[in-house]
């Protein structure tokens, strides 16, 4: 607001009409007000499609029959696992497969970006597998690990690994010279340049690789669950499609979507703790 | 950023800490007949031919050229990056043989690490040595209070103006207490106001630490107003054409570019720059008509 404000502009600015009351609008920015619309929106359409009947129950339960099938899941299970279980089995896939790929991922690009010679030889192994649908990857492992959570584990680390090399050999490759340049000119030694230097530099676009990678893996998870399990969420709903149960389906849909955002934020606050300058 | 929040905080007049002042005599820098060149074999061209310089210990050199004319490359074999192939570099007697502590380098972009706070970056060289963080620190809060901006020690560069961020960039270098000061146009990339702040705020820190410097600028009245020498440089290869002595009584003010002295000298230099300048772009037009 200018500091010179005329008593009418002041009376027109007064007689604007006012959706919200003023906290309410301060809480709730115009994007951020968008985002819950469109929300609720899309839920008040589902329960107008479910009351009257438009789509078929069978194939659209009514939000009240997906919260039902929540706790009953919760409280007295699913083919003999309570949700959380379920929920358990799959995290401890991913983040298994997920923090392996990370050992050697992150490590292994980053000498790659660092020396032609170690690119050489494992680029194009990378370069190969990747472009490959995991789940054709995956009848092989299973064929070598059985279905258990070892062939798992292994396909998840095998998804998780390519973005996580490729984005922190690309970050090694481009750290600007001149940092090194300045650091060596501070008396730096090759250890003391790897550590205050090469590393923090690689640190954003490692951020990025771990973040893409997650979510990559974690879609891969639901598929790998699909081909072969006994518990898990993917396998639940794959399982109850089989029998029709819609609202056991929608239900793991929602669980898996919220635990994908969960996951998401996590590796944000990661990003955050990991590379507090860009934050500022 | 604005100039005018540089303005707002430029160092005021700051008492010595006796432990600043270096060893006395300590710092001569020789270049004893230097050649460097670049390329390999049909392409090897020489940059810089039979450069011969001698900075007496606490001197302000400021080395004076035309774009190309090979002065930042002498100041990159100064501080051990790139070899000469023929030639003597010493500090007080000792051959360069690659980069090292001893000689702060303050670049055109402050090349401050952006992952590390104001307090760590000028702390880098310091911790580097010591390895104590303590100390390290210590000691970097001395040289921020130095180039006034002791406030800002938990900012990130990036929440710095370009001004600030080059003040940051020569307490860094000064950190390590070198016995040369190697300034390649460290206020290049600032606007005019800035640059002029920037300059009387160097002759400050300077006054109180007066350490070595070879300062490389291709702006006449810079190296005029900074310098107790002017070593003007010509193009292809590079080489000293004149060596003059700026004989304007220090501390000096901005006034003194309107002083008799500083225009004779001004009037000299640019002489010299002219027909260096034109020499360069005959050449190039040469290398254009055969190619």
């Amino acid at each position: 607001m200018t500091a010179v404000e005329t008593a009418s502009e002041r009376a027109q600015r007064a007689a604007r009409p006012k959706l919200l009351p003023a906290r309410l609008r301060a809480a709730l920015p115009r994007t951020r007000l968008l985002t819950t619309l469109t929300a609720a929106s899309l839920f008040a359409l589902w329960w107008l499609a479910a009351h009257y009947a438009w789509v078929n129950p069978l194939f659209l339960p009514s939000p009240k029959a997906v919260w039902d099938a929540f706790v009953r899941t919760a409280t007295v299970g699913y083919q003999g696992s309570l949700l959380h279980e379920h929920l358990i089995a799959s995290l401890y896939r991913v983040l298994a497969g997920y923090a392996l790929a990370c050992l050697v991922g992150i490590p292994l690009g980053i000498v790659m970006g660092l020396s032609r010679d170690v690119k050489a030889v494992f680029d194009p192994v990378i370069e190969f597998y990747r472009p490959l649908p995991p789940l054709a990857l995956y009848t092989l492992i299973v064929m070598w690990l059985g279905i258990g959570d070892a062939s798992k584990v292994a396909i998840l680390f095998l998804a998780a690994l390519p973005p996580l090399t490729i984005s922190s050999m690309h970050a090694a490759a481009s750290v600007d010279p001149r940092y090194v340049k300045a650091a060596k000119s501070l008396g730096a030694n090759s250890r003391q340049l790897f550590r205050h230097v090469f590393l923090p530099a690689c640190m954003p676009g490692i951020c990025t690789g771990m973040r893409i990678s997650l979510g990559f893996t974690y879609t891969v998870l639901v598929a790998a669950e699909i081909v072969a399990a006994t518990a898990g969420l993917g396998w639940m709903i794959w399982d109850a499609s089989k029998f029709l149960l819609g609202d056991i389906v929608i239900m793991g849909l929602f669980v898996l979507a919220f635990t994908g955002m969960a996951l998401d934020f996590l590796i944000r606050l990661a990003e955050r703790a990991l590379t507090p300058w860009r934050f500022r | 950023m604005s100039a005018g929040r540089d303005a707002m905080s430029m160092p005021p007049p700051l008492p010595v800490p006796t432990h600043l002042a270096p060893t006395p005599g300590r710092g001569r820098l020789q270049l004893k007949d230097i050649s460097i060149a670049y390329g390999e074999g049909a392409a090897r061209r020489t940059v810089v031919e039979r450069f011969d310089l001698d900075v007496e210990p606490g001197e302000f050199v400021c080395v004076l050229g035309p774009s190309g004319c090979g002065k930042s490359t002498v100041l990159n074999a100064v501080a051990g990056f790139v070899p000469a192939a023929r030639g003597l570099l010493e500090v007080d007697g000792e051959t360069i043989q690659g980069p090292g502590a001893d000689r702060g380098m303050v670049f055109q972009q402050a090349t401050l690490f952006p992952w590390k706070s104001v307090l760590e970056n000028v702390a880098f060289g310091p911790l580097m040595s010591t390895g104590s963080t303590s100390t390290a620190e210590q000691r970097a809060r001395t040289f921020l209070s130095l180039v006034g901006l002791a406030a800002f020690e938990k900012h990130y560069p990036s929440e710095l103006s370009g001004g600030m961020q080059q003040r940051v960039g020569i307490a860094r270098a000064l950190a390590n207490y070198p016995r040369v000061l190697l300034m390649d146009e460290p206020f290049g990339a600032l606007d005019a106001q800035t640059r002029a702040m920037m300059q009387e705020a160097l002759l400050n820190i300077w006054a109180e630490f007066r350490t070595t410097v070879l300062f490389i600028t291709h702006d006449i009245e810079e190296a005029i107003f900074l310098g107790d020498r002017v070593v003007v440089m010509s193009a292809n290869p590079g080489r000293i054409v004149a060596d003059i002595r700026v004989d304007i009584p220090r501390p000096r003010t901005p006034e003194v570019q309107f002083s008799e002295t500083f225009l004779a000298i001004k009037r000299e230099c640019f002489a010299h720059i002219r027909s260096e300048t034109l020499k360069a772009f005959a050449h190039q037009q040469n290398a254009t008509a055969l190619s």
